[in-house]
């Protein structure tokens, strides 16, 4: 059904007049040019198009717009404030934790998450909560490390 | 070109700043594009002018052919020519794979672009110092030699005054002078090489600015979804597009074989094509997954020997015991995060396509005569590219997007989905390889005898100790097979052959070594007079912690070793089997790599984890399905790719080898990992595995075997 959906989009109120079946991701890239999101797999099977709606990691390729109706919408362009890098973003650099970059953004999401319910997790809850998100080139060692050192900027950060 | 029309698309598309998109005038290259006027195919233009461009900000414009596929080329070739050029790295601005900024290159493949570009453009760098040296020299009626360089600012030492900067010399000028012979910097004297400088696409891949063929945004434009055939080979009947047509602001194309629909948004385009009623022909499948590897043996050309020395016939008599086995391996997809994509927009009598391709200059070739245009009015550009592993060699959606551009008369973006760029693929060939071999009674190895059906024959002599051998291959990824041989495309796979080769014949050492009742590490050595090969073994086995055992031992521990296009590399690995369940978790992989010098110690580190990760794919699970030309992989829920649950414990070691010109290091480790694991698995469980991927099923049944 066509009708107009409000949300926070990175903070900033966003509203859109579509289809609500349409899948988030092709009205972040589409319709508002956000394409920090990408597709890689159209069917919740490889991560790339992570966002996060609320305070939960979603696949953006399968989340309906009227799912996001009045909710908070994070993306990867959103995670910057000020021009300062967030932590998770400091920690992939600082290990390279990307070769293509092209699953960055839904590792670096999925990540933001992930921190969000364990803010101190160990290496197998790490392998474990970001064992559906893919990666071909095989950064995984790196951002392993990099959530891990996130972890612990964060928690300095916190205090 | 027009300056002000080429800042305003570059404005237009809101790129700028770090990375592949500068904001400096680059005057494009036509006499330098036409591979036919090139000396050879592989050399590029020896005026230096092609590869550097000096601005009169100090900046340094360095345009290459190579693109940036996550192997971290745009920091190391930046980093070769800052070495060569004294200029500061974060000066260095980057321009890659854009056909109308770049000299022609072949492409972006086989570990070339340090091995065979990295000199040349280190070359380029030292001539134009020594230029700017002697052009510094008359300014400042200073001896050349009393000068020194720092940075882009050429000074002399004795005199604070006398200095003048790169910019201040060229004035944002093409340089017209050129010297002959200016030597290369001596690896001793490195400063910027062998360093691990943070990459230069770094900010821009974390926040998500870093910009893929599809992520142009260009006014106007139109998604397109085509048609594709259930299978190759068949042939399309009829098709009935009145649904798809009826579906508000949707365009269909009909162009001979070419059938799209086409919208301003993807998602509905995606719809429209559930709408066409399409009726194919399709013909009988010949050969499936099973059957393939008795389709090959049968359908592969003649096969030529690749090596030979000694005489079979005298190995034969000198071999006290012979062993016999082959060894089989299935069809590997690329699959890299992002699929095929492009974006073709018309202006003006050209054609501009964003595409993610390894093979700008090729595309562009391709594109012209698909086109029929003149090359000159075709650009192609390459921006980040999302992986590529060699699929994306082949990039026919790049003509597809121009040929609707030119059709609907608006930019049109093709961006395949899963299931097309499953099928499309242009898989690494499954393959069969026989090993016959002898030893003599001593436990010398005195007989080898090698054929390899399908994969071709890159690295498939062994360079063992081995007085009696030959060595053949019939048929390949590179083209020219028979038809039909493959039901589909293939191609070059991250390291192509070389892991199929290396997987046999290592894996055919290992059961040696066991029928001699010998370690695995010490039957290596004992063979071995390669001191480059002897030195990753050894280095490996240091860290490894390597104990001497027969196999199977039970604890899980294997070793293979290979070379792939110059780079040595040796791997050591440690699995446990639940022999139940026939599952593999490989729990640590030690990697020694000896690769010449080293531009980059961490981006080597990381490509060889790269390698490593995704080399548990094609030992483990990695393998197409299919039913004649009907691809039955779709998604990644039944191509099952490495994930962060199989993740080992990875440690490399890079040997230092300055006296060896640096070679690639974005594929070697690959190469080892089908065959480490097998050899893990054995002296974990006395199974030994001779088909890959190593499934749980195979695994179970090689546990009945054993
Ligand atoms: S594109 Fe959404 S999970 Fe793959
Ligand atoms: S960095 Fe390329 S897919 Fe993860």
């Amino acid at each position: 059904m066509q009708r107009t959906i409000s949300f926070t989009l990175n903070g900033k109120p966003a509203r859109v007049t579509v289809d609500d079946e349409r899948m988030l991701l092709w009205v972040l890239r589409y319709d508002l040019g956000l394409t920090g999101t990408k597709f890689g797999c159209g069917a919740a099977q490889c991560g790339a198009c992570t966002v996060i709606l609320g305070k939960e990691a979603v696949r953006s390729c399968v989340t309906p717009m009227k799912d996001v109706a009045g909710k908070q919408v994070l993306t990867i362009e959103g995670l910057r404030k000020d021009g300062r890098l967030h932590p998770i973003q400091e920690a992939f650099v600082k290990h390279h934790a990307f070769q293509c970059g092209y699953c960055t953004s839904g590792m670096i999401l999925n990540a933001y998450a992930l921190l969000l319910k364990k803010p101190r997790p160990k290496r197998a809850d790490i392998l474990r909560l970001m064992d559906d998100n893919l990666c071909r080139c095989g950064s995984h060692t790196r951002i392993v490390d990099a959530i891990q050192e996130a972890a612990g900027a964060m928690k300095v950060d916190a205090r | 070109m027009n300056p002000d029309s080429d800042l305003s698309r570059r404005g237009f598309l809101g790129l700028g700043g770090s990375g592949l998109f500068v904001l400096f005038r680059v005057e494009p290259l036509e006499a330098f594009q036409e591979p036919a006027r090139l000396p050879s195919r592989q050399a590029g233009p020896a005026d230096f002018n092609a590869y550097l461009r000096i601005g009169a900000d100090g900046r340094v414009g360095c345009m290459v052919g190579k693109v940036e596929l996550g192997q971290g080329s745009m920091t190391s070739l930046a980093q070769l020519l800052a070495e060569e050029l004294d200029v500061a790295l974060d000066s260095v601005d980057m321009v890659m794979g854009d056909t109308d900024l770049c000299p022609w290159d072949m492409g972006t493949f086989g570990s070339l672009s340090t091995r065979v570009f990295g000199p040349r453009l280190r070359a380029a760098g030292a001539e134009a110092r020594a230029v700017l040296l002697e052009m510094a020299a008359e300014r400042l009626e200073v001896p050349a030699a009393r000068l020194q360089v720092k940075d882009g600012v050429v000074s002399d030492p004795s005199s604070p005054a006398k200095r003048v900067t790169y910019a201040q010399l060229v004035e944002g000028k093409r340089i017209e002078r050129h010297l002959a012979k200016v030597p290369v910097k001596p690896v001793s004297a490195f400063t910027v090489v062998g360093k691990s400088p943070r990459r230069k696409d770094a900010l821009e891949k974390v926040t998500g600015t870093a910009k893929y063929a599809a992520d142009m945004a260009i006014p106007g434009t139109l998604h397109a979804r085509i048609l594709r055939p259930p299978a190759h080979g068949a042939t399309l009947k009829d098709v009935d597009t009145s649904g798809a047509g009826k579906v508000a602001g949707v365009r269909v194309v009909k162009d001979g074989d070419l059938v799209a629909v086409l919208h301003e948004r993807p998602d509905v385009a995606d719809q429209a094509l559930g709408l066409l009623k399409a009726q194919f022909d399709r013909p009988q499948p010949a050969v499936d997954d099973k059957t393939i590897f008795d389709h090959l043996l049968k359908a592969a050309p003649h096969a030529q020997v690749v090596g030979e020395s000694g005489s079979l016939a005298e190995g034969e008599k000198l071999s006290a015991s012979i062993v016999e086995e082959t060894y089989l391996n299935s069809y590997v997809a690329h699959a890299p995060m992002e699929t095929h994509s492009a974006v073709a927009s018309f202006e003006g009598g050209k054609v501009t396509v964003w595409v993610s391709t390894q093979t700008p200059f090729p595309v562009k070739q391709q594109l012209a005569q698909a086109l029929g245009m003149t090359p000159q009015n075709v650009r192609v550009i390459t921006p980040y590219v999302g992986g590529g592993f060699g699929g994306k060699s082949a990039s026919q959606q790049a003509i597809e997007a121009a040929r609707l551009a030119k059709i609907t008369g608006r930019p049109v973006q093709v961006v395949m989905d899963r299931a097309e760029e499953f099928f499309y693929d242009s898989f690494r060939p499954a393959a069969v390889v026989k090993i016959r071999s002898g030893t003599a009674a001593d436990g010398k190895l005195v007989l080898w005898d090698f054929q390899v059906w399908g994969a071709g024959d890159r690295e498939a002599r062994p360079f063992y100790d081995i007085p009696h051998q030959r060595t053949r291959s019939a048929g390949g990824w590179m083209g020219g097979n028979p038809p039909g041989m493959h039901p589909f495309a293939v191609g070059p796979w991250r390291a192509p052959s070389v892991n199929t080769n290396t997987f046999a014949r290592e894996s055919h050492i290992d059961i040696l070594a066991n029928k001699a009742g010998r370690d695995p590490l010490e039957f290596r050595l004992s063979h071995l007079s390669d001191k480059r090969m002897r030195r990753v073994l050894e280095a490996a086995a240091k860290q490894f912690g390597w104990k001497p055992a027969r196999t199977p031992s039970g604890r899980g521990v294997g070793v293979a070793c290979g070379i792939y296009s110059g780079t040595y590399v040796a791997t050591m690995a440690e699995v446990a089997v639940d022999k139940g369940a026939g599952a593999v978790q490989v729990k640590r992989v030690v990697c020694a790599q000896d690769q010449g010098v080293t531009v980059n110690p961490d981006g080597s580190r990381q490509q060889m984890e790269g390698s490593i990760t995704m080399g548990l794919g094609y030992a483990l699970t990695e393998e197409v399905h299919f039913k004649g030309g009907e691809v039955l992989e779709r998604n990644f829920d039944t191509y099952r790719i490495p994930r962060f649950s199989w993740l080992p414990k990875i440690e490399t070691i890079l040997i230092d080898n300055p006296e060896v010109p640096a070679s690639g290091c974005g594929e070697p480790p690959i190469i080892n990992m089908g065959a480490v694991i097998a050899n893990a698995i054995y002296d974990a469980v006395g199974a030994r595995l001779l088909q890959l991927p190593m499934t749980p099923e195979r695994i179970k049944e090689a546990l009945k075997r054993a």
